[in-house]
């Protein structure tokens, strides 16, 4: 295990990531520190862009990009001793069952033999594959190959990790043992990590910080508890009348706002302002407040202010 | 006894250096085929001209009167081992099929790459440690047996009256032998690379072998001449191997020509490997 990183683990400077045309990251500086960092964004926000371009896998056009203190363009091997890599898609070597196919990418990474072996063994009973690490690992379900590509990952005691969508078609008792071992990792085990995904409350549950990306940009970042504190108070509306309308009032007085799944609207109120300003505009425009409630900031309303609402 | 942690340790362990990479894929690929059994029948099968020129080489040794009666037949030269390395050419075709069609098509099928190539090892370390496991098979197959057969025969003579008398034979199998292997290996590999399928590999490889030999047939019927022999990849083998064994030429191409052809298959199959081999696809 190598000496404890101050500072952040990874920078990006100015990184420029265009596929022909599209311009997928645009002009985004970072910093992620220690610990576990979510990177939150819808689909096509560019998170996974950002995970390849800091892998090497992508020439950024423009930008520096450093890792553990090694600059990505200048050291791409050290970094990769150092990394590990859990891809969103399925992805593993055939033909192998699963303690052989651990064992082999741990060699990859430098192990001797011997001590990758052991260390496979030892993975997989902690990913919760070890009754099962003997069968080919294409006859896996779809949790089972989300452990093992967590398990690949982790072989050879990196000390940075990078999770794309861990979570990815897990049933919930799987999401939720995916989420334990990611929140033991980083809390307990010391491993820093980024989570990328666009499922807030898996982010929420499993890291301290997070970054906020869309449309190529980074559009919040911070520790999770500071960013939940907005400067005025949350509340919980229902209406009975044009909503849609009313969303749009709300704005034009300043108001942020968004919808959830069920009817319920969440509203920012700056401080200065509260609950009978929501009153006086509903009266004035003819809507009938059904339900007012206050709120706890969630980590869904730092997303919605950071990539609007809908 | 302790009771062994099975939770997540760090690991206080060595780590060797990322250049070593590559020999941990050569290494594992070529014992997994070593494991199968189908695929020892089939080098057993393309040893099986070693045992025949064996058992010529200890005839024209042991009895010398047998190979003055059988005159061609039974003598030993270094056309032997020309003949000996242009005839495995069907068991390199093989062997490449069998052994390479996969080697990356695999890979890209469970989608391998990004784990590969996650790892601290280069785009380089992934092709040369593919490219091992297939040259081994193939130098398994022509220079082994060959430089076992000249082995052979200076025992079976008891003396090395046949080396001093044609010095270039060692040089000329290593070479000849490394020609083959290489042109049939950057060519299976770059291959292998364009697709996700290694039956389609196998029988595009075989198919293109087969095509270039119609093609120059072909030319060289419609032509009169075979100075069109650039046109297949095995007569432009066959030339070199000419020059490299200090023989006639087979056909009229000159030998710059086959040569460069040869060359210029191993360098578009390296630019085809560099291009496919990525830790991600781009499509623009």
């Amino acid at each position: 295990m190598t000496e404890p990183q101050n500072g952040p683990v990874v920078t990006l400077q100015e990184v420029t990531v265009e596929y022909g045309a599209n311009r997928a990251l645009k002009d985004v500086s970072a910093a992620f520190g220690a610990g576990a960092v979510g990177l939150l964004g819808p689909n096509g926000a560019g998170k996974s862009t950002m995970l390849k371009a800091l892998l090497g896998f992508i020439t950024p056009s423009s930008g520096a990009m450093r890792v553990l203190g090694l600059d990505v363009a200048q050291k791409p091997l050290e970094i990769r001793s150092r990394l590990g890599y859990m891809p969103e898609t399925d992805g593993h070597i055939p033909g192998m069952n699963a303690v052989t196919f651990v064992a082999y990418c741990g060699e990859l990474a430098g192990l001797p033999a011997v001590d990758a072996m052991q260390r496979a063994h030892e993975v997989l009973y902690y990913v919760g594959l070890g009754e099962a690490r003997y069968r080919n690992i294409e006859t896996y379900s779809t949790g089972m190959k989300q452990r093992i590509k967590l398990a690949q990952a982790l072989v050879h005691d990196p000390d940075l990790l990078f999770l794309d969508e861990p979570t990815n078609g897990m049933d919930p008792k799987g999401r939720e043992e995916m989420l334990e071992l990611i929140k033991d990792l980083a809390l307990n085990k010391g491993v820093n990590l980024i989570l990328s995904s666009h499922l807030l409350p898996d982010v929420e549950y499993t890291c301290s910080q997070v970054v906020v990306m869309d449309k190529g940009r980074i559009a919040a970042h911070g520790p999770i508890e500071e960013l939940k504190e907005p400067a005025g108070s949350v509340f919980e509306l229902r209406v009975k009348g044009n909503s849609q309308t009313f969303v749009q009032i709300l704005e034009q007085q300043g108001l942020q706002c968004y919808a959830t799944d069920e009817d319920v609207m969440r509203v920012f109120l700056p401080g200065g302002r509260g609950p009978r300003d929501l009153f006086a505009l509903a009266a004035a425009h003819q809507v009938q407040v059904r339900h007012l409630r206050p709120s706890v900031p969630t980590l869904e309303d730092v997303f919605a202010r950071a990539v609007g609402a809908e | 006894m302790p009771i062994h942690d099975q939770s997540y340790r760090r690991y206080g362990g060595t780590r060797e250096s990322a250049r070593s990479a590559w020999s941990v894929i050569a290494l594992t690929g070529i014992k997994n085929y070593l494991t199968r059994r189908a695929f020892l029948f089939v080098l057993f099968c393309a040893w099986f001209q070693f045992f025949i020129q064996a058992g010529r080489i200890y005839i024209a040794a042991a009895y010398p009167q047998a190979e003055q009666a059988a005159g061609a037949l039974l003598k030993v030269t270094p056309d032997t081992y020309y003949q000996f390395l242009t005839t495995q050419g069907f068991w390199i075709l093989v062997v490449s099929i069998y052994c390479g069609a996969g080697l990356i098509a695999n890979d890209r099928r469970a989608n391998a790459l990004q784990i590969y190539l996650s790892k601290p090892l280069t785009r380089a370390q992934y092709i040369a440690g593919k490219m091992t496991i297939l040259l081994t098979f193939l130098l398994l197959i022509t220079l082994i047996p060959a430089l076992l057969l000249l082995l052979l025969q200076i025992l079976f003579e008891g003396s090395f009256a046949f080396l001093r008398a044609h010095p270039f034979v060692i040089p000329a199998i290593v070479l000849g032998s490394l020609v083959q292997s290489l042109v049939a290996s950057f060519a299976m590999l770059a291959l292998s690379s364009l697709s996700t399928s290694s039956r389609f590999v196998a029988i595009l490889f075989a198919g293109i072998m087969l095509f270039t030999d119609i093609i120059y047939g072909v030319m060289r019927v419609m032509m009169g001449t075979n100075a069109v022999s650039w046109l297949s990849i095995t007569a432009s083998l066959r030339q070199v191997l000419d020059v490299i064994f200090r023989r006639p030429l087979s056909y009229d191409t000159p030998v710059v020509v086959s040569f460069l052809v040869l060359l210029a298959l191993m360098a578009v199959s390296a630019s085809v490997l560099e291009r496919r081999v990525r830790g991600v696809e781009i499509v623009k």
